[in-house]
């Protein structure tokens, strides 16, 4: 048997990673997890003082203090196998990434280990997070100065 | 009233199945799928269209991480709005402030609580 034959053998034979299930965990869990983010908002909004749309702060604040309790526990770990990007997409997988890294290093201690390692998967997302508003806000302020769009 | 709980639930969803859908289909690794996102986001917020999002869907809006860039372009918009291009340097974090402290302080907290069991 040549290396052709074998690998389209292996194919037919290994399971096909069902799209379709996973794209509907990812679906109820970001979608889940987005629900409990609104009632938590609506917390913010009744008992204190906020709007709409600075409720989102504390939200989101909150958010990650539960994804800190579900991540020491280990229990943020078995939501991800399940909801895959259902977990990782909403904030509690930014905060999961931070925590899970922090938790991870300790044992170098706190300086080099958990200082140095803390960003260790959500600095991508803050790099380019950063660097795409950057470029965004640099071109609407120029183009406002030049009089061709409006804020 | 309730109608808010919905869209923030089906949104929500529909951005995470974005993000399936570029882990499954297109074969990319979280980190770079949750970039493109995240640069996503920051792009809709330069053509002004991310806030009546949020408007619309609620928490659905703002807890995927696609919100994130729109802070980051937000914050920085809104001070080059008043100090000019200055101002996308300064405003940069001043909305998304919440998310980097609690995210930084809670994940310090954390290593003091809990111990590594395998890969947490």
């Amino acid at each position: 048997m040549d290396k052709e034959q074998y690998s389209t053998i292996e194919q037919e034979i290994s399971p096909k990673p069902s799209i379709i299930k996973n794209v509907f965990k990812a679906f109820l869990t970001g979608g889940i997890i987005c629900l409990i983010g609104q009632f938590i908002a609506l917390f913010y909004i009744t008992f204190f003082d906020f709007t709409e749309r600075t409720a989102s702060n504390p939200t989101v604040a909150t958010m990650v203090f539960i994804s800190m309790l579900l991540t020491g526990f280990g229990l943020y770990k078995k939501i991800g196998q399940f909801g895959g990007a259902g977990a990782a997409v909403p904030i509690t997988g930014f905060g999961n990434a931070v925590v899970s890294s922090a938790i991870e290093h300790r044992t170098e201690g706190y300086v080099l280990g958990v200082g140095g390692n803390i960003f260790k998967l959500a600095g991508s997302v803050i790099l380019w997070g950063v660097f795409s508003a950057f470029a965004v806000a640099l071109i609407k302020t120029i183009l406002v100065k030049l009089g061709v769009v409006s804020w | 009233m309730f109608s808010i709980y919905i869209t923030a639930f089906i949104v929500g969803g529909l951005i995470c199945v974005i993000g399936q859908l570029l882990f499954d289909v297109a074969k990319l690794t979280p980190a770079h799928t949750l970039c493109i996102l995240v640069v996503a986001g920051s792009i809709l917020d330069g053509f002004g269209l991310y806030e009546p999002f949020i408007d619309f869907a609620g928490a659905g809006a703002t807890i995927p991480i696609t919100s994130f860039g729109n802070s980051l372009t937000h914050g920085a918009l809104a001070e080059a709005e008043k100090h000019g291009i200055i101002g996308v340097l300064t405003g940069m974090f001043e909305v998304t402030s919440s998310g980097i402290t609690s995210a930084i302080l809670f994940g310090f907290i954390a290593s003091f609580l809990f111990r590594s069991k395998g890969k947490a």
